[in-house]
């Protein structure tokens, strides 16, 4: 085994807390809004600013989140991905500012995947 | 892209890809010599002159989903159309610099567009990261740093909301100011 050093050490404390919040009911519920070239030119940006605006009027502290990169389906752009603590996670697309708000109330806050929406689950 | 704002965004993910913790935005509109600058500079870990040389060639990419690479390209396309150019200044383990000059006045030069969704976007979607904006109207500034609201705020993450709605209403009004400014 090759030598750890202290930033190897460092990395593994970061990723390790990362994961651990997402468990320990800090953030149990994750989204990713995925904004690479294609993401953004599609309009992924309505869709991030939509998605925060709705989370700010939910007051929910367990809900992350993050931006992620192109997954390789720039075809089906905006793709939004809802990461629920338990569940598998579902990967809508074609997605707009109203759609995304839909998905936060109903999938997000009440459980209810929104199948017509749904490119895929994974 | 429709807007300036989405090459910045683009671009600026970019960086944040490459591993940097401080991604700075610099918006400078001198009209009085008819030129738009951007300049997107990051602390990543830099580009080594071979990926540099075809960094701008959409076919040319690193990521491995798929096998074209647009956003730099892109960006010079949309310079290089408005009479502009673009330039990218990268050392490894440095970071890198991009700078994008438009003819201000130039007919196909997009909108600077919804630059405060584009900002709000970056800071959230990448809490780790501090952001540096920064923008100029003929001399006069306006300058937002991630750092200064967690401290003003007291909070250590920006995905907090109280966070959030403080930066939000810092970039909405001192932008609102600086562009009110000079008439």
């Amino acid at each position: 085994m090759s030598k750890l050093t202290i930033d190897d050490l460092k990395k593994i404390k970061e990723k390790t807390a990362k994961e651990t919040s997402l468990r320990h009911g800090e953030a149990n519920i994750k989204l990713m809004v995925h904004m690479g070239t294609c993401g953004i030119a599609a309009g992924g940006r309505d869709v991030m600013n939509a998605l925060m605006d709705e989370l700010a009027k939910s007051d929910r502290q367990d809900i992350r989140v993050v931006a992620s990169g192109c997954m390789g389906m720039c075809s089906s752009e905006p793709n939004v991905t809802v990461e629920v603590q338990g569940e598998e996670p579902i990967i809508y697309q074609h997605m707009d500012a109203n759609k995304m708000r839909q998905v936060f109330k109903r999938h997000v806050l009440l459980g209810e995947v929104q199948t017509d929406f749904a490119l895929a689950k994974i | 892209m429709k807007e300036l704002s989405l090459h910045i965004l683009d671009v600026a993910e970019n960086g944040i890809s490459a591993g940097a913790d401080i991604v700075r935005i610099e918006v400078d509109e001198a009209r009085a010599a008819n030129r738009l600058k951007i300049v997107i500079a990051d602390n990543g870990r830099g580009m080594p002159d071979d990926i540099l040389r075809n960094v701008t060639n959409p076919f040319y990419t690193t990521r491995t989903t798929r096998r074209v690479g647009l956003g730099l390209s892109l960006l010079e396309s949309a310079a290089r159309r408005c009479d502009g150019s673009m330039r990218i200044e990268s050392a490894k383990g440095k970071g890198t610099r991009i700078i994008a000059e438009f003819k201000y006045d130039h007919i196909d030069r997009a909108p600077l567009g919804d630059i405060v969704g584009t900002m709000t976007t970056l800071i959230m979607g990448n809490p780790d990261v501090d952001f540096e904006y920064y923008h100029q109207i003929d001399g006069r500034q306006f300058s937002v740093n991630t750092r200064d609201v967690k401290e003003e705020s007291g909070s250590s993450s920006v995905t907090d909301m109280a966070v959030f709605q403080l930066l939000y209403k810092k970039l909405h009004n001192g932008l609102k100011q600086l562009k009110s400014g000079e008439r």
